[in-house]
């Protein structure tokens, strides 16, 4: 009988490794968890090491080799979200529901336990429950989860309320005033050919918006002139940076003219396959984006002879992630979506040349298909008239934290902080995070820089702290998010952001030191130096703004004390304790020795 | 005009189309130091001991391919400091308790220890838990040595082809298992003979009973450093073939 | 080089150890009467000093297992100007941290209540005896130390090559030869 569902899901998915993690999706939504015979039996059945499946289970967060509740909780720990009350939210769930994080409660019913940012800051705290996003959580809505979970409600009849996720849009600019026509831009695309359509494209000096930059014209013409069988366009929906959201948003609102982005992109480039990888964090969007994909193909702006050209053929299907940050990185991606681990490859060569099965591949993030698409249809003018020389165009914020006015913000690039401030309505701002905790941390001083790829680049997010935060739990959760996050890979990166995240988080109980702050830096240069990927070389990035912005606030810590014990010396004798029942004064241990 | 020559540290090497740094300047006698490189198998690049300075950026020479005019820093001060930081992040992550282990004196983690100067642990120990896995009767696989190289897991798969090895889990907690029905090295298809019971730098991967077969003392890397065992052994692989 | 009116002082211990570093230390044979020229140990299983006086040199050997070990260490860090982390146990805690993999309940009821041979099974709780830690830790996890001299034991002549270094007032390395970890 498990054999007969087994085959039948693999079969569904003709049978094909790189699909594994599809596979492992569906089987999981079967039998609640991978059990050690599912996944032999998925490894036999796929003709693949039983490792491989292992090793991609035990990879991402979103698959279980263990039991989990038929009700599964997983709770933001974003620092947003945490600032927006995610410690009592997880609080009020455990006592409610009699259960512990982690565990599973005794009649295999629920479980609760932590998740990376959910992408739902600007309205947080937010869950995923089986794997849909529920935001704006407080005592009446956790009440009102419980009671449908102690009655076994199906999910697909909670009230509809639940699942109301605003989009927030504060600040529409040049792509989100309005959406283009669908099929316009392809018209426009035909109607100019596709060399200047490309020419169109570089004209307007568009970059990639998922934070690294690249010029987008250049990627799509380096992947054209790469020969091969086949050519492959990917769009990266994995937001995962803390504290963005923006794709969100306009894979709600504008999924219609990224996909039109990605297929003007498939013809430059002489694609006929295209990949969305959607962020597990997303799966309430994935049947609405299918059903977008389904209206395109019946309207011949997807599927074979788009627009009636004879060999104009695209198809884009809808691949899910599970729970990994690492994969938003484009090579990792690409791994993901081959059905393995998310280990950023070795690079170069790059995806353009070498991407998807090793074929070139353009791989851009939701806005920057959903802008190619506008460029298409309007020309370069329309985009490149704002922004600054070196940065034209605008760039959407995930703007979120301490402001009054939490959403999407479309700025042109040169838009000051300051700026941005006073629009969401930020009071006694201490500082901001620009690009998420890969990104830049700027205090008072800064605001009076700009949103630019020659000053302050971002990916989108933007966290706004106010005077009551501590510059350096925000760090401790920026560097326990990098531990936690990083595929293990790159000895630096691996063991570093362990280490660099243990010694934070000494200093933030108190029982740092001076050395410790002098180990800090050693690490931070360390890791960014010689860490294998962008996200080792950026995880220090918090601890290196704090040391520099919050030097004194370090200090006060460390309260003057040159050398601390690494070890809670207290904690070291508990168990002893416990086992010889003894609490006479020599069965103590004084930590610092003073 | 083409020379094929880089400069390493201010000598001029040759390298022939394709070689990455690595390669040119072992050829050349110069020794970066490694763990996760072998001239048998595809480059890793994990271990980012092979840490270079090219044109002034850092790169892992492995990986790196060398090209006309490239300046290279190996030997300085700062890389070596990087590196034996690197070598101390490894030791703190397992439990290389190395006079219990009968790799000493053969291991390459230890002896680039020694030829890094590194006299202590300097980080925490994360002391982590790892299982032992004794089931085959000939060969030992003791995680608590794994430094995640993947030397077993490119042998098995290029050389021996058999995919006994594959690294799984993410992050510190990553951790090396074995492809076989019951997890363990019993029914896992290992043979005695196979490259990847053999490639492994540290005692993770042993061939068992012959502990002591060579006393402690007149091992590998007790007699040579590793910079010049490693370069006499590339010197004899370039003159057999 | 000191003359011999000012002496230096050197300390020794041995915490969770095996006393095979101070073994080492005394193979140094009659090269201890050179140092005998220029140094007097304090504080040190060779001299049944019970407490450490200000001293030049601190040797410790072991790692730290118990709660005196902690006091111990402290004292030595206290009263030596150098400190200096001797063998695989004070490095990385040796031989005796193949216990840490090992639950404290799982090895005091293996010792004290169903180990081969054991009369009066109880887990000892004399408030006399120091109370053991979870884990056996490496010194340098409790104390900041200055100098750590690698070897299981290290050699006599690895001990000797540092020590020397020091009385010159040189920083302390080693040979290639002599650095080992076993």
């Amino acid at each position: 009988m498990i054999e007969t569902t087994i085959k039948s899901i693999i079969h569904h998915h003709a049978s094909d490794p790189t699909r594994l993690l599809d596979i492992l999706l569906d089987l999981q939504n079967q039998f609640g968890y991978l059990s050690a015979e599912t996944i032999t039996q998925t490894a036999d059945l796929l003709d693949i090491p039983v490792t491989r499946v292992q090793g991609v289970v035990a990879f991402y967060n979103f698959l279980y080799a263990k039991p989990v509740g038929r009700y599964r909780i997983l709770l933001s720990n974003c620092i947003i979200d945490t600032m927006h009350g995610a410690l009592a939210v997880m609080d009020q769930f455990c006592q409610q529901l009699g259960i512990k994080p982690d565990q599973l409660r005794s009649d295999g019913k629920v479980s609760i336990a932590e998740t990376s940012c959910s992408g739902f800051c600007d309205q947080g705290p937010a869950a995923l429950i089986n794997g849909v996003a529920i935001a704006s959580l407080n005592s009446q809505r956790i009440a009102s989860i419980v009671n449908l979970i102690e009655n076994d409600t199906p999910l697909k009849d909670w009230p509809a309320e639940l699942f109301q996720r605003p989009d927030n849009i504060q600040l529409p600019g040049y792509l989100l005033k309005q959406a283009i026509t669908p099929g316009s831009a392809i018209s426009s695309l035909l109607s100019r050919g596709t060399q200047a359509t490309l020419d169109e494209i570089e004209q307007s000096a568009l970059r990639g918006c998922g934070g690294a930059g690249f010029p987008t014209a250049s990627k799509w013409r380096y992947c054209r002139d790469a020969e091969a069988r086949q050519h492959y366009v990917v769009c990266n929906a994995d937001e995962g940076e803390p504290g963005t959201f923006k794709d969100r948003v306009l894979l709600n609102q504008f999924a219609d003219q990224m996909f039109e982005g990605m297929t003007i992109c498939a013809r430059i480039i002489g694609a006929r396959q295209g990949f969305v990888y959607l962020r597990g964090e997303y799966l309430y969007l994935k049947d609405k984006l299918q059903q977008i994909i389904d209206e395109r193909t019946a309207n011949h702006w997807l599927g074979n002879d788009i627009a009636g050209v004879t060999g104009f053929d695209f198809e884009i299907k809808i691949r899910l992630g599970a729970g990994a940050y690492i994969c938003g990185e484009e090579s990792a991606l690409l791994e993901s979506l081959e059905g393995k681990r998310g280990i950023p490859r070795i690079r170069p060569p790059f995806p353009v040349t070498h991407g998807y099965l090793n074929q070139p591949t353009v791989v851009n993030n939701v806005e920057t298909f959903a802008t190619a698409a506008k460029i298409a249809l309007e020309g370069s003018q329309p985009f490149n008239q704002q922004g600054t020389a070196n940065s034209p165009g605008s760039r959407l914020l995930s703007v979120a934290g301490d402001c009054t006015h939490p959403g999407i913000y479309e700025y042109p690039f040169g838009t000051r902080i300051d700026q941005i401030l006073d629009d969401c309505r930020a009071e006694n701002t201490l500082c901001v995070q620009i690009g998420g905790p890969s990104g830049t941390m700027i205090a008072e001083a800064d605001f009076h820089r700009h949103i630019s790829f020659e000053d302050l680049p971002t990916g989108g997010s933007f966290i706004v702290f106010n005077g009551t935060r501590d510059p350096l739990e925000i760090a401790g959760n920026f560097v326990a998010f990098f531990a936690h996050e990083n595929c293990g890979f790159c000895t630096p990166c691996r063991v570093g952001t362990t280490l660099m995240k243990n010694t934070l988080s000494k200093i933030n109980s108190g029982s740092g030191s001076q050395d410790d702050i002098a180990e800090l830096h050693q690490l931070c240069e360390l890791i960014s130096k010689n860490s294998h990927c962008g996200l080792g070389q950026t995880a220090p990035n918090p601890v290196m703004d704090t040391l520099a912005c919050f030097a004194e606030r370090y200090q006060a810590k460390v309260n003057n004390r040159t050398f601390t014990p690494d070890i809670d010396l207290e904690a070291a004798l508990q168990e002893a304790r416990q086992l010889t029942g003894r609490d006479d004064p020599a069965a103590h241990l004084d930590q610092f020795n003073e | 005009m083409k020379t094929n020559s880089i400069s390493i540290d201010g000598q001029q090497i040759t390298f022939r189309e394709g070689q990455t740094i690595i390669q040119a300047a072992l050829e050349a006698g110069i020794y970066i130091p490694y763990l996760c490189y072998h001239p048998d198998f595809e480059a890793h690049g994990s271990c980012k001991v092979c840490t270079v300075r090219v044109n002034g950026s850092h790169c892992s020479a492995c990986t790196t391919f060398a090209s006309d005019g490239q300046v290279v820093d190996n030997h300085c001060e700062d890389l070596n400091s990087s590196r034996r930081a690197i070598t101390q992040m490894l030791f703190v992550e397992g439990n290389h308790l190395c006079p219990s282990c009968e790799k000493s004196g053969d291991c390459e983690l230890q002896a680039l220890g020694y030829y890094l100067k590194l006299f202590g642990s300097h980080f925490p120990h994360l002391f982590p838990h790892r299982e032992v896995d004794a089931t085959h009767p000939h060969i030992l696989l003791d995680r608590d040595r794994c430094i995640f190289c993947e030397l077993c897991v490119r042998a098995s798969r290029e050389v021996d082809q058999k995919n006994v090895f594959a690294i799984s889990g993410r992050g510190i907690d990553s951790e090396l298992v074995v492809n076989s029905p019951s997890g363990t090295l019993l029914d896992s298809g290992l043979d005695v003979n196979d490259k990847a019971a053999h490639v492994c730098p540290v005692g993770a991967i042993l061939i068992k009973n012959q502990a002591f077969q060579v006393p402690i003392g007149q091992r590998k890397y007790d007699k040579n450093r590793i910079d010049d065992a490693d370069l006499i052994e590339v010197k004899h692989d370039h003159i057999d073939s | 080089m000191t003359t011999s009116t000012a002496k230096i002082n050197i300390a020794t211990t041995s915490l969770a150890g095996c006393f095979g570093c101070h073994m080492s230390l005394l193979d140094i044979d009659e090269r201890i009467q050179d140092l005998a020229e220029v140094a007097v140990f304090d504080r040190s299983p060779f001299t049944d000093i019970k407490h450490c006086n200000q001293s030049d040199i601190g040797l410790i050997e072991g790692g730290v297992c118990n709660a005196e070990n902690v006091h111990v260490l402290r004292e030595f860090r206290k009263q030596c100007n150098i400190l200096i982390a001797v063998g695989a146990c004070a490095i990385n805690g040796g031989i005796p941290a193949l216990r840490n993999n090992i639950p404290l309940k799982e090895c005091l009821e293996e010792s004290y209540i169903d180990g081969l041979g054991v009369v009066n099974p109880q887990i000892p709780n004399d408030p006399e005896l120091p109370l053991i830690l979870d884990k056996v830790y490496p010194i340098h996890e409790i104390v900041k130390i200055d100098y750590s001299l690698p070897g299981c034991p290290p050699s006599a002549d690895a001990i000797c090559a540092f020590i020397t270094d020091l009385l010159a007032g040189r920083e302390p390395t080693l040979p290639d030869e002599l650095i080992h970890y076993d």
